[in-house]
């Protein structure tokens, strides 16, 4: 599996988050998009939507399945990636750059803080039934 | 606990990712669901489907027996001939969808459903003429190879001649030495091969196929791709677009259904269902907006509810987003527009001609 970048901050929903100045840029992790499978469409909310910390913002859907997305803080919308729109397979082939979401201006960007590290989620991910 | 084919230490030594369906530890995908989709229309794909059951109907009157729990007609095909059939209760509605060998008069084998195995059994016993069936689920494993490029490789193997097999007929035959039904059927809207072997030549016969089909491109496949391969055809799954409430004349299949052949269960509430009209009919519709539709959403016309999506995908080799779904007939035409409720929002949808995909 694929290390989880030391810069980056995560949720139990299997997403990441990065500080860019005063945004943040959020995600899904290599775990999520290895449990996905084919990500063949990625439903992402206009700029402009306000985001509510654990509130579903999303959907990213595989041959399969459909994956709620949640949002890791509140915040409002200001950038989406509209690369996945044709390539939604940049989801499995750069989790944590191409395949990025969305930018976020946080609320409280202290609030980010307050997320997992790369060794808690490490820990998260030790203790999920593979 | 689930319980595991004879291929599923090849399976897990192959990387698969297992999951349990209708009881049984299956492979969803081994790479990617995407790949082994294309492996399939592009060269072959081998699936393994040992968890599919088999019953048997053997001695004087098999053929009558058998004959009279489908709505097919095994009658007016040959020995050596398959037919695919509905199993129906007596309300017409599908016991199970299923794949009917005449060996001959004496001899039937019907393939049935995973998830259906005990049901039908049961059902089979119960409902059946002179001859009972048996259970000889436990003595066949079963492999598929399918794909434009299945036939060479399988002919390479055998001594039968695959160009006298001609589709829905079957030839016993050895395999890789092993002792096979060869059965030219499937799943995927290919060309290619059911093979049912016993259960403990299944791992020799596995390898050896991989082994011999890995430069002409075989790849070992899963449920996934096999479920991405069947949309594109619109091939109904049971348990998601036909079950015990759905008739083959609304399920599309009413050429499943032979009205000469005599009685069988199921055929009077059938006539009484062709003389009043069916009230849903199951049709292939693309999206004109993005959205996946999936089994379960509604599909909706002038904003009210008029049916019910059973499944949908993204179909990796027509590019599109696809789905089956029960509509009344005034709404099955062919270029009728509809929506999909996709999580609370209507998103534009066309009904359209299938299979959504034809074989090249």
């Amino acid at each position: 599996m694929a290390e989880n970048p030391k810069d980056l901050r995560y949720t139990k929903e299997h997403e990441w988050a990065r500080r860019t100045g005063t945004t943040v840029v959020v995600g899904v992790t290599a775990h999520a998009q290895e449990a996905l499978g084919d990500v063949v469409y990625v439903d992402l909310p206009k700029v402009g939507t306000v985001l509510s910390a654990g509130a579903p913002f999303g959907t990213v859907e595989s041959t399969k399945a459909v994956s709620e997305l949640f949002a890791p803080l509140n915040g409002k919308v200001v950038k989406v990636n509209q690369a996945l729109a044709d390539e939604p397979h940049l989801i499995n082939q750069d989790p944590y750059g191409k395949g990025w979401l969305c930018e976020v201006e946080p609320a409280q960007p202290a609030d980010l803080d307050a997320l997992m590290d790369a060794d808690a989620y490490a820990t998260l991910l030790a203790a999920t039934p593979a | 606990m689930a319980r595991k084919t004879p291929l599923y230490e090849a399976h897990r030594a192959l990387g698969a990712r297992l999951v349990d369906f209708a009881g049984w530890e299956m492979p969803v995908q081994y790479t990617s669901v995407l790949s082994e989709h294309e492996a399939v229309r592009n060269a072959a794909g081998l699936f393994d489907v040992s968890h599919m059951g088999e019953v048997e109907f053997l001695g004087p009157g098999a053929l009558e027996s058998a004959n009279g729990l489908i709505s097919n007609d095994l009658g007016r095909i040959a020995d050596g001939q398959a037919v695919y059939a509905g199993l129906l209760n007596h309300a017409g509605g599908f016991v199970d969808d299923v794949v009917a060998y005449r060996f001959s008069k004496e001899r039937v084998l019907i393939c049935v459903n995973a998830s259906n195995r005990a049901k039908d059994f049961a059902w089979m016993r119960e409902h059946a003429g002179s001859v009972k069936p048996t259970d000889r689920s436990d003595d066949y494993a079963q492999l598929a190879v399918q794909g434009p490029k299945a036939a060479s490789i399988v002919q390479r193997l055998t001594p039968l001649a695959l160009s006298d097999i001609a589709t829905y007929h079957f030839a016993e035959a050895k395999v890789a030495s092993v002792s096979c039904i060869v059965s030219r059927t499937g799943y995927t809207g290919e060309d290619g091969f059911e093979l049912y072997c016993p259960p403990d030549q299944a791992v020799a016969l596995w390898n050896t196929l991989l082994e011999a089909g890995g430069p002409d491109g075989l790849r070992p496949a899963g449920l996934g791709a096999r479920d991405t391969l069947r949309t594109e055809m619109k091939y109904a799954l049971y348990g998601n677009d036909i079950d015990d409430l759905r008739t083959p004349l609304e399920a599309g299949l009413g050429w499943v259904v032979k009205w000469d052949k005599g009685d069988f269960v199921g055929r009077a509430a059938l006539e009484a269902q062709k003389k009043e009209g069916v009230t849903q009919k199951l049709v292939g519709f693309e999206m004109r907006e993005p959205g996946i539709p999936r089994h379960g959403y509604a599909l909706l016309a002038g904003g009210t509810r008029a049916g019910l999506v059973t499944s949908g995908t993204m179909g990796p080799s027509v590019k599109k987003a696809i789905g089956i779904g029960y509509l009344p007939p005034e709404l099955s035409r062919e270029g009728t527009a509809v929506d999909v409720e996709i999580r609370g929002r209507p998103v534009k949808a066309e009904v359209v001609k299938t299979p959504f995909w034809r074989r090249r």
